[in-house]
């Protein structure tokens, strides 16, 4: 009874009930992130025996340069300059002193160590939430010192996929054709380098016309075509090796030969009988199959990454367009609906959408389209570009774009560019000499 | 001192019985609930949407055509799909926060007209020389009542409002100021469920005094790395714009606040 009567006094005091008040965050900025990268602190011994074997001053500074312009060529990030910071290199690697890096507005810190042990080079990172005042990643590697670029850029795929939530891009390679000398008398060679433009090297001699080379998607082969004798010829080579072989002489036109998502097939088009279709060739019993046969002209073949579906493009319907089918060529249905034309469709390495080349009124365009032909974005214009690639991570394409010539035929160059999917972060890739049709090749650390 | 004490508890007794009696729910009597109306709210468009006449429709959406056209050969800027639809009806609780809105309106008016007449009626008798004395009297005590009104009405006002949730301008206000600091990782998917619900406590000044991340154990299953990227991100976010944009008055309403982030608009292109 007694406890009724509290149960009653109870509910008969004044309480107020508040509901909780939600506000609903749809929208942000898309700014770069500033962050600050500290240089890699390094002791003396250290430094002084990667100076006698790298020839660096700081191997430490260098690595964190790499870093930074990395983060900084994404377009994602914004790195802080050096002089505003306040804390050492070693000291910000052991504690960092948060209200420093917040003073200067860094929202993430990078720091580390560089150590020489056992004749390698080992270093430690860290990656730090400036505001929490908390570590969010501690990663160390060990590797020979002439790795030492490489190791800068695992570390930024590695921050880079901490605070996108993406895999990042910047361990890969570019194989793209090198060309020297005037428009009429191109030489051209098969080139490499690493996606920042650095360790680059020539890997065919120029003798020969090189075109269209391809990186596999699953290990460090290349394909691609060659003209021997003046007869199309399609090559694998393997970059790590520089092993080469012949997989086969075509017939008539032959283009674009490009990898299957699992690595075992070469599809590419070639002309026989006159009539250009896609065909595949499987690598290990060399057995040539027709995909696609229309009296049309159809090339440029790329594959899903799931390996199911296969984009072309065909003039079936009168002008050149992006079509999709399956891979044993049927249920072929057109794409592009827009006006000009639409040519080297490459399917996207996140599944979701299909880059192309687009001509449209005397001008070129670079631009992605969803898989059904939806959601068309134009990214880039100009006078001539094409041969768009991917980077693994699906974010970023490269191509290649030349510039015009004047009356006297002089001021012609071709150039590697890079652009993202915002269609606002367009760079130019340096490379050592005139370049085009660039390929991206996965992960190296994978 | 000890029959005071009897007195007062015996008397006491009798009023909370009398009370309990009188509490509705204890006498069983079928509860009537007044109907309840849906209140839609209706975002207003930038240009007014006024039907075409079927010829004329046909002539603006080939226009409209033309246009999508020329946007598409220049690289247009990332469309923001809304998964909202426009009209979304209301919970309960935001029902309420518009009728007080409105009755907040609705008061100060009828204080105001109080006031006048008063004014008036002092301005007219102020010419009765015989009446004077009598009629500052009387005015002392009607603006005494006014003022009595006045108050009451401003400290009605206080308590609805401690009821109510953000009026629609401090929602943007803090809204906005959050969009400012939140920079969204741009690499997470937008095809998966990924809505970061984040409970605050704030001191009055909008600085605040906790976090807490309503769905913290998926922070740490694996699996759900966009997930943690994207509470990381809000979590900086908050910090980074605190002290936070909220009303100067109605602490008690808002010093918990709950916010949740929805990347999915930002991030379909």
């Amino acid at each position: 009874m007694t406890l009724r009567y509290l149960f009653i006094l109870l509910i008969l005091l004044q309480t107020k009930a508040f509901a909780l008040i939600e506000v609903d965050i749809t929208r942000g900025n898309l700014n770069p992130l500033p962050v600050a990268i500290s240089p890699l602190a390094i002791d003396k011994n250290s430094k002084d025996n990667f100076k006698k074997i790298l020839k660096k001053e700081n191997i430490g500074a260098e690595i964190s340069v790499i870093v930074e312009n990395n983060l900084k060529q994404s377009g994602l990030f914004d790195p802080l300059n050096k002089d505003a910071f306040l804390q050492k290199p070693d000291i910000a690697n052991l504690k960092p002193r948060f209200e420093d890096w917040n003073l200067i507005k860094a929202q993430a810190l990078v720091t580390g160590k560089v150590t020489f042990v056992d004749e390698k080079l080992r270093v430690e990172f860290r990656l730090w939430d400036v505001l929490a005042g908390k570590e969010m990643m501690a990663l160390a590697f060990t590797t020979v010192p002439s790795n030492w670029r490489r190791v800068g850029h695992i570390i930024t795929d590695k921050v880079y996929e901490r605070l996108t939530g993406e895999k990042g891009y910047f361990d890969t390679r570019i194989i793209y054709i090198s060309e020297e000398g005037p428009k009429t008398n191109r030489i051209k060679r098969l080139a490499l380098m690493d996606q920042d433009g650095f360790n680059n090297k020539f890997l065919t001699l120029g003798n020969e016309l090189v075109l269209t080379p391809r990186f596999s998607p699953t290990n460090q082969m290349v394909t691609y075509l060659s003209y021997f004798r003046n007869l199309p010829r399609v090559y694998l080579l393997d970059i790590e090796t520089g092993m080469q072989e012949v997989v086969g002489d075509f017939p008539g036109m032959t283009f674009a030969p490009r990898f299957s998502p699992d690595g075992k097939k070469i599809i590419m088009s070639f002309a026989k009988d006159g009539n250009s279709d896609i065909y595949t060739m499987d690598l290990e019993n060399r057995i040539v199959e027709r995909i696609s046969n229309h009296p049309s002209i159809d090339t440029s073949p790329s594959y899903s990454p799931n390996g199911k579906y296969i984009t072309f493009n065909s003039d079936r319907s009168g002008y050149q367009q992006i079509y999709v089918m399956s891979s044993n060529g049927k249920n072929v249905k057109r794409i592009s609906f827009g006006n000009g034309l639409y040519g080297t469709p490459v399917w996207s390495p996140r599944g979701d959408l299909i880059a192309f080349t687009k001509l449209h009124k005397g001008k070129f365009y670079i631009g992605v389209m969803r898989t059904d032909g939806t959601g068309e974005r134009l990214l880039t214009e100009n006078f001539y570009q094409e041969a768009p690639s991917w980077s693994p991570n699906g974010r970023v394409l490269i191509f290649y774009r030349e510039t015009k010539t004047n009356a006297k035929g002089e001021g012609f160059s071709a150039k590697l560019w890079s652009i993202d999917l915002t269609g606002y972060n367009e760079k130019m890739v340096k490379t050592a000499t005139d370049a085009s049709d660039p390929s991206w090749s996965s992960l190296l650390s994978n | 001192m000890n029959r005071n004490i009897s007195i007062s508890l015996g008397l006491h007794t009798i009023l909370v019985i009398i009370t309990a009696m009188s509490l509705p729910f204890l006498s069983k009597k079928p509860i009537e609930l007044p109907p309840i109306i849906s209140v839609e709210l209706i975002q207003i468009t930038d240009k007014t949407n006024i039907p075409f006449a079927p010829k004329a429709k046909k002539i603006i959406e080939k226009v409209k055509e033309k246009e999508k056209k020329l946007v598409s050969e220049q690289a247009p800027p990332k469309k923001i799909k809304k998964l909202k639809p426009d009209a979304v009806p209301l919970p309960d609780e935001k029902i309420e926060k518009i009728k007080k809105i409105k009755d907040e309106k609705q008061n100060p008016e009828k204080v105001e007209t109080d006031v006048k007449q008063i004014s008036e009626f002092e301005k007219k008798e102020l010419f009765d020389t015989n009446s004077i004395a009598a009629l500052i009297d009387k005015s002392k005590i009607d603006s005494a009542q006014t003022k009595k009104k006045l108050e009451k009405i401003t400290q009605n006002q206080d308590k609805e409002a401690d009821f109510a949730g953000l009026t629609l301008s401090e929602e943007d206000a803090l809204k906005a100021q959050i969009f400012g600091c939140w920079s969204i990782p741009l690499g997470l998917p937008y095809s998966e469920n990924l809505l970061v619900r984040i409970k605050l406590q704030l001191k009055p000044d909008g600085s605040i005094i906790r976090t807490e991340i309503v769905d913290h154990a998926r922070m740490n299953k694996p699996g759900q790395g966009f997930y943690k990227v994207l509470a990381e991100s809000a979590l900086r976010a908050i910090k980074l714009c605190q002290p936070l944009r909220v009303p100067s008055k109605g602490y008690e309403r808002w010093k918990e606040l709950q916010l949740n982030f929805d990347a999915r608009e930002m991030l379909q292109g």
